[in-house]
């Protein structure tokens, strides 16, 4: 397999049968993320929640920037519409929780798409700017004076966290880890099926070669569009989930440095990959609190010399790697 | 497919083995207790990194004064183990710290929490489990409401007391004045100015100009000449460090003149008025609690003498000027007190308890007449505030 | 029109800071087509030794040379070690790079010189030009500086072979190669002058803004702002977006709408000038073989 460019992974080759054993690993994988809440406390339930929340908003991001080529650096914009949505709903209008998160993912993907339909004309770094800008801002919006009483001003919005229905035995964790692992699910199935479908096909090849796309009919002013709406809408459900999961939002928490850490997440997992999003949720969850642990007077030092090392030793991020690994390992294995 | 289920199985295993087997205890609410003779173990929260981290020297200095503590046989024979914890003023992060140090690291209450944001994301949670949620190193208004969170206690005089203090002397003194505001658009900044136009009262119509700015603003030269077009005799400087400054060099600069008050957090003569000039800052008025260490009439009070040769022993890498670091001081000489009152019986329903019966008690670092005192239906640690005047070297203490 | 004037002339003084940190961009972006997101932080760290320098007694243009030229060591040093392993990983994770070059470097100014603010001397003398009340003659001497630097580094690309040489490396490497430039040695020239010219704009920056290990961070976006709205490959282009954007931020908070929407405002009009000219005010635009 030739890699024409640096970022630019083959398309995988279809295969007319998966191994045996590959389908016993996803099936153990499941059941085992589907028991975790029986091996570990409440809390480690709640880190492995906000991991598999982050997948989700790096799943979007991914789409957009990793297949789409289009680069955000405001992502951080979008979860904080989705987990405001959440909140407000709930707790000024008295939403039931999980009627919300369908409500911020359509909210952000509305407002990806008008976001999406100027940035069409930019390119590279002009987008960067231009969504940079808007995770800059818009924490300032939310803690406009003009709209404090629904968004709670600097003070935010605190939630309840929801119960688990029907009186099933589940912690409120436990409950809203297996919401997430749950919608985590979807979204991975359905961005999966848009990755190896047309759309997926048109998406990566405005990004590898724009004039030639356009020559063989893609409209890509609508595909860049519609790629920026399903992105958010990835994005914006992470963050309505996150609104429950933390049971706070505040301008404080969408901060610019969050819309920078969604980026540092997709390409530290690997780009236009979508086993990436896991990978880099679970670096872009742990790293920071190990940096902190391994020094008070630096943190950010240690975190930028990780990030750093992690470039250098895996360019194409741990899927790619993984990647390589796998498809080292069969002719391994013949010998 | 092939690949993607590798890594399935991969991500699952890596996660599986970062929830641990091991059950953390469940930490049982007001039986908490220390163990025996064993360690107080306390949890904080502290921006040691990202936008505030210039506040992380507190968690460092009351850690090194928790150390001298200990080498000097700790309180009634315990020694003090504290947890402090990185959150970049992130409330996510905050919530999620918090939650391990109650549920993992099994500490008896959270010390000082820094942050508005930070505290009310941990706010319901601390409550909720019944923890105490103890000095919160903010001076927000809502850490005073023991009836509907019993277990959360501020520290800090509220930024509403400070503001209401400016007002009413405003009112009393300059009964005509017309007055600008400038302001940091954040919770300091507006429960600052909710204060200052309790305090004008009926005054409040005074208020000609007000002017906000970001933390990531590079200057406040523009909202400077914005007040100063209004035409306002008096200024009114809610502002951090840096640009408060900015604010007073500028608007000696540009000609303007005004009476001018500044926030307290800004007012300290080493690092503030000194880079904006002394000369610049004559006749500023802030409200103070304590001693400022750049302050030379503190230089030879034993107090302050005893606070540096701490700082160069202890802590000797952080600035024994700067402001932060008297605050921290006397926060943690707060919780030995607090911990000292607790005798041998060491639960969160005590400690609490004895958080809330302060009576009169006053480290010799704060000014002189400051005392703290709190109650079961009181708990403002801090109630009253001196009024000082900059006479171009020291902060002279006046009384209206 | 005295507040009008005030605002406008603090507009420009504020816009002279852009223009230089704006300047150091397009440098880097002329000799490697990428944008460093360290800029703002390296010339953090620049500002930190000159000040480091004087407070050891070292007199003011001796220290400024001095870290003039450090740091353009130190630029190539980034170039080599930094920059360099990471070339052939895609364009993201460049940026990874420079995300976590800028975030490191931050945490080592406070760690190192604390975080309490410093005054940083002017070169330029303390009273104000004619005794008037809306300039003061550092402000003046910053947008001299930057329009200097501007016509140092405009000169060097057009006229100087050096200059032709990194333009050929940033627009195509295999082709420089062929023609027997020195690819390596032009990329580590152009982050040695991007940090060199950084560490000028820190220190023009510094007397005004003070020195603390925040004083990069807000500049950072309106240079980026400044230098796309410029065009990204005009030196030229950068210093008048610079200026736009600092009269801009101050005219759109104090007339239009108020400090508390200043910065969205602002910004919301700087990305609608780029999508009516998306390749900024002086940009060029490059047209794509297919």
């Amino acid at each position: 397999m030739v890699e024409s460019a640096p970022g630019i992974h083959p398309t995988p080759t279809t295969r007319t049968g998966v191994p045996r054993w590959r389908t016993a690993a996803v099936v153990i994988a499941v059941v085992a993320a589907c028991a975790l809440p029986l091996a570990a406390d409440d809390y480690r339930v709640f880190q492995v929640t906000l991991v598999v929340i982050d997948a989700v908003a790096l799943l979007g991001l991914n789409l957009l920037t990793g297949y789409g080529g289009q680069i955000s650096l405001g992502h951080g914009a979008f979860f904080g519409i989705g987990a405001y949505t959440t909140a407000i709903l709930v707790h000024r209008f008295g939403f039931p929780y999980w009627a919300t998160l369908p409500c911020a993912g359509a909210v952000c993907m509305v407002a990806g798409f008008l976001f999406g339909l100027p940035a069409l004309r930019f390119d590279g770094l002009y987008l960067a700017l231009a969504t940079f800008a808007l995770g800059v801002v818009l924490p300032q919006v939310f803690k406009f004076r003009g709209i404090e009483s629904f968004t709670g001003g600097v003070e935010g919005i605190s939630l309840d966290k929801p119960h688990a229905p029907l009186g099933l035995p589940l912690s409120p964790d436990q409950w809203l880890y297996l919401l997430s692992l749950g919608v985590a699910a979807a979204g991975f199935l359905v961005a999966r099926n848009i990755v190896r479908g047309p759309t997926g096909r048109a998406i990566v090849a405005i990004r590898d070669s724009p004039i030639a796309a356009a020559s063989v009919g893609i409209d890509t002013a609508m595909y860049k569009s519609v790629t920026f709406g399903i992105s958010a809408l990835y994005t914006g459900v992470a963050g309505g989930l996150s609104a429950l999961a933390v049971q706070f939002v505040g301008p404080d928490s969408f901060s610019a440095f969050l819309s920078i850490s969604l980026l540092v997440g997709i390409v530290v997992g690997g780009l236009a990959s979508l086993s990436g999003a896991i990978y880099g949720a679970i670096f872009i969850q742990f790293v920071p609190n190990v940096a902190g642990d391994l020094s008070k007077a630096a943190p950010g030092a240690v975190y930028g010399l990780v990030l750093l090392l992690s470039i250098y030793a895996l360019p194409f991020g741990v899927s790619g790697l993984v990647k390589r690994i796998a498809s080292a390992l069969p002719r391994r294995l013949k010998k | 497919m092939n690949c993607k289920t590798w890594t399935w199985a991969a991500a699952l295993a890596l996660t599986l083995a970062s929830a641990g087997c091991k059950r953390g205890s469940a930490g049982g609410g007001e039986q908490k207790a220390a163990a025996g003779n064993g360690p107080i173990k306390i949890g904080q929260t502290m921006p040691y990194s990202g936008p505030a981290s210039a506040y992380g020297t507190i968690g460092k200095v009351e850690a090194a004064y928790f150390q001298k503590i200990n080498k000097e046989g700790g309180v009634n024979g315990h020694t003090i183990d504290l947890l402090s914890v990185d959150d970049g003023y992130s409330p996510p992060k905050a919530v999620e710290q918090v939650r391990k140090l109650v549920e993992q690291d099994d500490v008896l209450f959270i010390f000082q929490p820094l942050g508005t944001p930070s505290n009310v994301a941990i706010q319901p949670y601390l409550n909720g489990k019944k923890v105490p949620q103890l000095f919160a190193a903010t001076g927000a208004t809502r850490w005073a409401d023991p009836a509907h969170f019993p277990w959360t206690m501020g520290f800090n005089p509220s930024y509403q007391l400070e503001g209401r203090t400016y007002g009413e002397y405003i009112a009393k003194t300059q009964p005509n004045a017309k007055i600008a505001v400038l302001y940091q658009n954040d919770d300091f900044g507006k429960d600052l100015l909710k204060g200052l136009k309790d305090g004008l009262g009926a005054k409040a119509g005074a208020i000609v100009a007000e002017a906000t700015y970001e933390v990531s603003d590079a200057t406040v030269d523009s909202q400077i000449a914005t007040l100063k077009a209004s035409g306002a005799d008096t200024f009114v400087n809610i502002t951090t460090p840096k640009f408060g400054a900015q604010a007073i060099r500028k608007a000696y600069d540009i000609g303007w003149k005004p009476k001018e008050y500044l926030s307290n957090v800004a007012a300290s003569v080493g690092s503030v008025l000194t880079p904006a000039g002394l000369d610049k800052s004559v006749g500023l008025v802030t409200v103070g609690y304590f001693k400022d260490p750049t302050d030379k009439q503190w230089d030879s009070d034993p107090a302050m003498k005893d606070f540096k040769a701490f700082m160069k022993e202890y802590y000797p890498e952080g600035n024994a000027a700067e402001a932060n670091n008297v605050y921290g001081y006397i926060a943690g000489q707060t919780l030995i007190q607090v911990l000292k009152q607790c005798g041998d019986e060491l639960t969160r329903d005590n400690v609490m308890k004895q958080a809330e019966s302060l009576k009169d008690f006053a480290p010799p670092l704060l000014l002189p007449g400051i005392k703290m005192s709190t109650s079961p239906t009181d708990f403002n640690v801090f109630e009253q505030l001196q009024l000082v005047r900059f006479d171009g070297t020291t902060w002279v203490l006046f009384t209206t | 029109m005295e507040e009008f004037l005030h605002q406008v002339v603090s507009g420009l003084a504020n816009g002279g800071v852009y223009a230089s940190v704006a300047l150091a961009l397009v440098m880097i972006y002329r000799a490697t087509h990428l944008v460093n997101f360290a800029q703002g932080e390296m010339a953090l760290c620049s500002t930190y030794l000159a000040s480091a320098l004087i407070e050891a007694g070292v007199p003011y243009w001796l220290a400024f040379s001095a870290t003039v030229g450090i740091s353009f060591a130190a630029g190539m040093l980034i170039e080599r070690v930094i920059i360099r392993p990471a070339a052939r990983a895609p364009v993201l994770s460049v940026v990874i790079v420079f995300i976590g070059l800028m975030v490191a470097l931050n945490s080592l100014a406070s760690w190192v010189f604390g975080t309490t603010i410093r005054t940083f001397p002017s070169p330029f003398p303390a009273r104000p030009p004619f005794g008037n009340h809306y300039i003061g003659s550092h402000e003046l001497g910053v947008v001299g500086v930057t329009l200097g630097m501007m016509l140092l580094l405009y000169t060097f690309f057009r006229h100087t072979s050096l200059g032709l040489a990194m333009r050929a490396v940033a627009q195509n490497q295999a082709s420089s190669r062929l023609v027997g430039i020195r690819v390596g040695r032009m990329l580590a020239l152009g982050w040695g002058l991007a940090a060199a010219v950084g560490a000028v704009a820190g220190m023009m920056v510094a007397p005004v803004v003070f020195l603390d290990p925040s004083m990069m961070g807000g500049v950072l976006l309106y240079a980026f702002a400044a230098a796309l709205l410029g065009g990204i490959d005009s030196p030229g282009g950068a210093v008048v977006g610079g200026f736009v954007v600092g009269v801009l931020e101050n005219v759109v908070g104090a007339y239009l709408i108020g400090t508390e929407l200043k910065l969205t405002v602002a910004l919301a009009l700087i990305v609608g000038v780029l999508v009516l000219r998306p390749a900024g005010l002086f940009g060029s635009v490059a047209a794509t073989r297919v």
